[in-house]
């Protein structure tokens, strides 16, 4: 078990290392920072020294080492359009996104596990063939296209809910949903696929031989195991989600990262953009690692090994 | 006479639809297996012993059909049963023992709560008795240390000890029937020695009735009251262990027996006999005996489908030459 | 991270022969099978018939639209589709805010939906493919090298970091094909990486290796034909992908720029007249709608032609 969480949490951090070198050379790309920095009508001195005082002028590796080291410390920079520190731009709004995504994987999980349960009881039923449809149906359905007109028709037309900014619980129902639905398809099939194989497993035989009831068959003995897989995937799409909130808080006008990351793009402010890629990227990494670990104490024979 | 057989099965038949017909996997298949009474069902694989099994307790695939004249368990018919009374039934009455214990344990619980789960289930006792039964469940199917392997999980136990824990998990609620589905086949040939044994003490000190299935005929012999040899999914021949070793009727019974090498008798190196050919194709029903193609006796009289010719009490084989025999008698 | 499980149930085709190996015959056993099922199947035939019907339209577009996409009019903005209160008989789907024939728009879109749609998917299943192979094939370091990229790439969030690429670039059609063709490798190479692993333990590649044929002939002659049936689902599935992301681009007003007519980009122009003019957004999102609907279809009803038995 020490050694599977060791290898895990080495992979993790090489990966996030790589990421970081990423992000960094993204903004460098992005064109001279001093000049950006400087802001409009500064002189070829200007930017000079503010080249120099930023220490733009040395080698790409030494100003890696250094920016890596800041971000270590939560420096992630100044945010050329605010003129405040990134990280309080974003340390402002994650929790919007945090709740948007939470939400979102809820709905997705509360849709998706008793619809892929339900396909998996009666395979080519009319509820498998319901949902195998929703499944198509939904993977195929554009999701700025789709929260528009969940917009429409219960914001405007049915007049059930706020279509944006941020208030109450009820501003983040249609977000969510808009967010969620995305993810419904592939836990379905999934918890679909899981379960019809352990269904058909020997133990299942042995727990209805015991004489247990049908409810304690399917939900203590089988869904336990169906959904050990299921866990690693909801993980990855919440990850998945936190990267569509760009598109989804954009629509509703809902101040969180997403939200942050599109204005700062359209105004060229990339030291934000930069900080909120390493962001999503990071909280990706330890979603995933945590969802291993989580595995590995669902499933006894990873964790007592 | 006059006792109610333990369970009665008549006339049972198990088909599962495929392609290109309906396969008739068991083809009424009858027995009666009285108190404290161990039948042995013999046969090669892929005869119909284990869906028979399965039929009994409903355990069968959704998709197989499942008919019978009559079958019953202490004069209680199981077919009209409510799905509440036959679960009420399993487990706690009758209760079965599989093959693969490997996978017949469930790998996200310990050993203990599966193990207490049985009693649980079927009688209203404390969490603390199912403990203390389980415990002493296990030291008598003799597990060292119980009381630390109801906290362990099932891959952390070998076949053989696994194999342990699925009888004692059928013993939870002394059951007075136990159908064991080829306990041993998977375990190794020392281990399936001791799990024999024990399954036989069992029994003894239980007093509780037991169908084995089984392909090994060496199993019949240390452990069968009596014995029931399948083949293509009929029974072709039943009696007393002692009378189909001693006077083994059906042709295909005589093949079996020879199959198996007898201690100070078969000499080292000598040729054991074999029955040559497969089993018919199961789709369908048989124009004639489904053992003709590989019967050394086979005559122009095979060429229809046979019926049991009983020879006694408890006593029937599925010949032609046993007709002809009664017949002349 | 181990999100290894994302391929779609990878089965190459029975030991089909190389098709170099038998020149112009016709096709083997396995490839007539799937033709016959694939004509019997609903999703393959439904997704074959409405994606043709899209590469139809977008290369007859100067023939079959009724008006210049681009040509705008102030006198007819607006104007209802036929459905509508007011419609037009020049104007069958209407026009936009600026006067534009919807329909003239459509029908170029689709240009532009099916080009990026089929060019990132070609870049992205070159370098995925060869990831894949190359990880299936030799296994050890090089499959740990690739997990270890293709996990990287997976924790990063695609969208922001094409929108990032693309507004560093700056935007154009060129950029927008090429950044997604760099992004979207990640399921070519999984799948590809077990469809080659599963093909590499069969005995006519050990034979081949036992010839001593160089590595790049058994790739080419024994691993890709054998996984080409994989190759195809993931094909179809991450065209489909590319055609959505860039609808979200455009959408979000960092992808293909105006008055280029991008289905995305008409959404988000229409987005402020949806509340009075629905149909603005619906038109080219329902054309979104059917176009990935239809090469979802058509991928997953290949994999279930494919597949050795039909598993449901």
């Amino acid at each position: 078990m020490l050694g599977f969480l060791l290898k895990r949490a080495a992979l993790a951090l090489a990966v996030a290392v790589t990421v970081s070198i990423i992000s960094f050379l993204l903004l460098r790309a992005s064109g001279d920072i001093a000049v950006a920095v400087a802001g409009e009508g500064a002189t070829e001195a200007d930017i000079e020294a503010i080249r120099i005082q930023f220490g733009f002028d040395r080698p790409l590796i030494v100003q890696y080492f250094e920016w890596a080291g800041n971000a270590l410390t939560g420096d992630l920079g100044q945010s050329v359009y605010f003129r405040v520190p990134v990280v309080e731009l974003i340390g402002e709004r994650m929790p919007v996104t945090m709740g948007l995504g939470a939400l979102a994987l809820v709905f997705a999980v509360a849709l998706s596990i008793p619809l892929g349960v339900a396909a998996a009881l009666r395979p080519n039923s009319i509820i498998d063939r319901l949902s195998l449809w929703i499944a198509v149906l939904g993977q195929a359905m554009p999701s700025f296209w789709f929260a528009l007109l969940l917009m429409l028709v219960m914001g405007v037309w049915w007049r059930w809910l706020p279509i944006s900014g941020a208030g109450g619980f009820d501003h983040y129902i249609m977000p969510a949903i808009a967010l969620g639905y995305y993810a419904t398809p592939a836990i379905m099939r999934l918890t679909r696929a899981g379960m019809i194989e352990v269904l058909e497993s020997d133990y299942i035989r042995t727990a209805h031989a015991k004489g247990l009831g049908t409810g304690k068959v399917l939900f203590k003995h089988a869904l336990r195991n169906a959904v050990i897989p299921v866990v690693s995937l909801a993980a990855v799409q919440f990850g998945f989600m936190l990267s569509g909130s760009i598109v989804i808080e954009s629509i509703f006008a809902l101040p969180g990262v997403g939200h942050l990351a599109w204005i700062s793009l359209q105004r060229s402010d990339f030291t934000v953009v930069q900080g909120i890629v390493l962001m999503l990227s990071v909280i990706y990494i330890l979603m995933a690692l945590v969802a291993d670990l989580f595995n590995a104490w669902l499933d006894p024979r990873i964790r007592v090994a | 006479m006059s006792e109610i057989p333990i369970l009665k099965v008549e006339d049972l038949r198990v088909s599962l639809p495929v392609d290109g017909g309906t396969l008739n996997a068991v083809r009424g298949v009858s027995f009666d297996v009285n108190r404290g009474e161990t039948l042995c069902i013999v046969g090669e694989s892929g005869c119909g012993k284990s869906l028979t099994s399965l039929a009994i307790m409903g355990l069968l695939p959704r998709r197989a059909k499942r008919e019978a004249a009559a079958l019953a368990f202490d004069g209680q018919s199981l077919q009209g049963m409510s799905p509440r009374g036959l679960r009420k039934l399993r487990g706690d009455r009758m209760a079965m023992i599989f093959q693969e214990p490997m996978t017949s344990l469930n790998p996200a619980y310990t050993v203990g709560d599966q193990l207490m789960e049985a009693l649980l289930t079927h009688r209203k006792v404390s969490r603390s008795e199912a403990r203390a039964r389980a415990i002493a469940l296990l030291e008598q199917v003799g597990i060292t240390a119980a009381e630390r392997r109801l906290a362990q999980y099932p891959h952390q136990l070998s076949g053989g000890l696994r194999q342990r824990v699925m009888i004692a998990m059928a013993l939870m609620c002394g059951p007075e029937l136990i159908i064991a589905d080829e306990p041993t086949t998977a375990l190794d040939v020392t281990i399936q020695a001791q799990i024999l044994h024990l399954l036989l003490e069992l029994k003894r000190e239980m007093g509780l009735a037991l169908v084995l299935i089984t392909h090994d005929l060496g199993v019949v012999a240390r452990i069968a009251d009596r014995v029931a040899v399948m083949y293509a999914g009929e029974v072709v021949e039943t009696g007393t262990a002692a009378e189909i070793f001693s006077d083994p009727q059906h042709p295909y019974t005589r093949g079996l027996l020879s199959c198996i090498p007898v201690p100070g008798r078969t000499r080292p190196g000598e040729h054991l006999g074999s029955v040559p050919g497969v089993v018919p194709s199961l789709i369908g029903s048989f124009t004639e005996c489904g053992f003709r193609e590989r019967c050394p006796l086979a005559r122009e009289a095979c060429a229809r489908p046979i019926g049991l010719t009983p020879l006694g009490e408890g006593r029937a084989v599925r010949c032609v030459l046993a007709e002809t025999e009664e017949a002349a008698a | 991270m181990t999100d290894m499980q994302a391929a779609p149930a990878a089965s190459p085709t029975a030991p089909a022969p190389g098709p170099g190996k038998v020149p112009g015959k016709a096709p083997a056993g396995p490839w007539a099978r799937m033709r016959r099922r694939s004509l019997r199947h609903g999703g393959v035939m439904f997704g074959a018939i409405v994606l043709l019907g899209f590469i139809a339209m977008a290369f007859l577009a100067p023939l079959l639209a009724p008006h210049d996409p681009l040509s705008q009019s102030l006198s007819t903005r607006l104007i209802d589709p036929f459905w509508g209160a007011k419609p037009h008989p020049d104007h069958l789907l209407g026009t936009d805010q600026l006067g534009r024939d919807y329909l003239s728009r459509m029908i170029y879109g689709a240009r532009i939906s099916l080009t990026i749609g089929l060019v990132a998917m070609v870049i992205s299943g070159v370098i995925g493919t060869a990831m894949g192979v190359a990880a299936g094939y030799f296994g050890g370091r090089i499959d740990h090298f690739v997990t270890f990229v293709v996990t990287t790439r997976l924790s990063m969030p695609v969208i922001l970091v094409a929108l990032a690429v693309v507004a560093v670039a700056g935007s154009s059609l060129t950029v927008v094909v090429l950044v997604l063709g760099f992004l979207l490798w990640d399921r070519f190479a999984v799948v590809m990486r077990s469809a080659t692993r599963q093909v590499r333990d069969h005995e006519y590649v050990a034979a081949a290796q036992a010839l001593g044929m160089p590595v790049s002939r058994i790739v080419m002659s024994e691993i890709l034909p054998n996984v080409l049936g994989a190759l195809i689902v993931v094909a179809t599935l991450e065209m489909a992908h590319a055609i959505l992301l860039e609808a979200a681009l455009s959408f979000l007003g960092l992808g293909v720029q105006p008055p280029t007519p991008s289905w995305g980009l008409m959404v988000s122009e229409g987005r402020k007249a949806m509340f009075f003019k629905p149909w603005l957004i619906a038109i080219p999102g329902a054309a979104l709608f059917v176009l990935v609907l239809a090469i979802n279809l058509l991928g997953d009803g290949l994999r279930d032609v494919m597949a050795p038995e039909g598993r449901s």
